[in-house]
């Protein structure tokens, strides 16, 4: 790391560079989508697996005919083995939700109930046994994974968590193609110096180094930029969100580990454009200088 | 003569650029270690295309050049650079680095052999104030005059006591009396044991250095055409009084 702490001498031999190059603000604005498209990302995947976790060993039941057989299943469900939790959903409870869909109708007295009834089982249980079990209690009963009606939801949270991270790293890309243009930019501009470098006697690293330090610098000047700006708008939308945010992550969109990663990501980003443009540099002079 | 160490040798050395004809042909010769030489020929003659072989610059197209005893046609880009630090290069068109100091423009080849800003401090001073530059260590190469430029190129190619010196031209911008010193400069050099060859038109140069030794091209070949240090004597070259 000594080249990043070069001395004054060394660094004077390129001139310019830090914010008064394009190249800090355009790694800015990429640190910016970055962080902003992969906290989407790992939020939508949280609550993916949150809600994949919530369901996975819930079931209901379901009698179309109403709620004459009710208290049967009740009993069928409570004495079958792995059940933990039975929990029959109120006549009102039921009204409500078909109001929500049927409207005023739905509320109707006249409107034959269906009855559902919620069940958790233990951990390793064997649903299948169960649904059997109940399903010979009570005949025309369905026995319904929870897991299997939000299986096309989960799915496309699990979709749009990859496409996040895939936009990340098509940003990403775009950063490195950029760094690779402002370092070829750069030794067009310094192409006198680094002749005359040459000429008496500078290695191939030594101006390697320069090149690498000011890019390491603008990434990371832009990147710590672009990181604040980013953290201050997801502070925004967490703040006026919080509420349907948290309810739907179970209490944090994000956890630690997921601030952890994107308050890294700069300094990825500037590792990253360090790498490319000692690479862009060393392929450039080795090409033309 | 053949006793001596040599320094450069050119086999049959060609060089073209690109797909244009031969701008030298046939270099057959031999410089020896410690000597004085001068580079002569008209305009176009390939004075320059031949400094810049030995100054590293260019490969030869053809023939074989060895360089303190280093076979450059062989020769890996990456061991170049130790070679290219035992020359010291006066450019014809100077190539100061135009946002550096004078100073930071002598100390280059300093700092680029390792030398950190607390080594390069006295030997710089000492240099500029040789060349009569010691009040302008910070100004700008754009602010000198073409005979400061001159002389703040000589300082960077000396400053580092190269074991080869290949200067283009290098009293061109400079008033008589700071060309002699110029050349005076060259000569303790190279009776310290630097092997100096210096391109010039100047004739009166060529006569005020008695013991060097004359290249004379034409044409892009010597006029020499058996080589090998037969050049006359240089002061046989000088002006008749």
């Amino acid at each position: 790391m000594n080249w990043l702490f070069a001395p004054l001498s060394e660094r004077r031999l390129i001139p310019g560079g830090g914010l008064r190059g394009a190249t800090p603000w355009v790694i800015a604005i990429m640190v910016f989508v970055m962080i902003v498209v992969a906290a989407a990302g790992l939020a939508l995947s949280n609550v993916a697996g949150l809600v994949a976790r919530g369901v996975s060993q819930r079931y209901s039941i379901q009698l179309a005919d109403g709620a004459g057989r009710q208290g049967v299943a009740v009993f069928a469900a409570r004495s079958a083995p792995g059940v933990v939790a039975v929990r029959p959903v109120s006549p009102a409870e039921m009204r409500a939700t078909l109001e929500r869909w049927l409207g005023p109708a739905g509320a109707s007295a006249d409107l034959p109930l269906p009855a559902i009834i919620d069940l958790d089982l233990a951990p390793g249980a064997d649903a299948a046994a169960v649904g059997r079990r109940i399903e010979a209690a009570v005949p025309g009963a369905h026995f319904v994974a929870h897991a299997d009606s939000l299986a096309p939801l989960l799915t496309a949270l699990k979709s749009l968590s990859w496409l996040a991270a895939a936009l990340v790293l098509l940003v990403a890309l775009a950063n490195a193609a950029a760094v690779v243009l402002a370092a070829r930019g750069a030794l067009d501009t310094n192409r006198a110096t680094i002749e005359v470098m040459h000429g008496i006697g500078a290695t191939d690293r030594q101006v390697v180094r320069l090149f690498q330090r000011r890019i390491a610098i603008d990434a990371l000047l832009g990147g710590v930029a672009g990181g604040v700006a980013a953290a201050l708008a997801l502070l925004v939308v967490l703040g006026t969100g919080s509420g349907w945010i948290a309810e739907l992550a179970g209490g944090a969109a994000l956890r630690a580990g997921d601030v952890l990663l994107l308050a890294l990501l700069p300094f990825a980003v500037a590792v990253l454009a360090t790498l490319v443009a000692r690479s862009a540099v060393l392929t450039a002079l080795r090409t033309n200088l | 003569m053949t006793g001596e160490t040599a320094i450069v040798e050119f086999e049959r050395v060609g060089l073209r650029y690109g797909t244009g004809g031969e701008v030298l042909r046939d270099l057959d010769f031999r410089l020896t270690a410690g000597s004085f030489y001068f580079l002569t020929g008209p305009s176009g003659a390939g004075k320059t295309s031949l400094l810049k072989l030995l100054y590293l610059a260019q490969r030869p197209t053809r023939g074989a050049i060895r360089l303190f005893g280093e076979e450059l046609s062989t020769l890996a880009r990456d061991a170049m650079p130790p070679l290219r630090r035992r020359i010291g290069v006066v450019f014809q068109d100077f190539r100061l680095v135009r946002h550096l100091s004078v100073f930071d423009n002598v100390a280059l080849p300093l700092r680029i052999g390792g030398a950190t800003d607390v080594e390069v401090e006295a030997p710089v001073r000492e240099m500029l104030a040789w060349v009569g530059l010691a009040d302008r260590a910070s100004a700008r190469p754009a602010t000198l005059s073409g005979g400061e430029q001159q002389r703040v190129a000589i300082a960077r190619a000396v400053i580092a006591s190269p074991e080869l010196i290949v200067a283009d031209e290098p009293t061109g911008n400079v008033d008589a009396a700071m060309a002699q010193r110029i050349l005076h400069l060259l000569t303790v050099m190279n009776r310290q044991g630097t092997t100096v060859v210096v391109a010039t038109h100047d004739l009166s140069l060529i006569a005020a250095t008695p013991g060097a030794q004359l290249i004379r091209l034409e044409n892009g070949a010597l006029t020499d055409p058996t080589g090998g240090l037969r050049n006359p004597a240089a002061g046989s070259f000088g002006p008749r009084r």
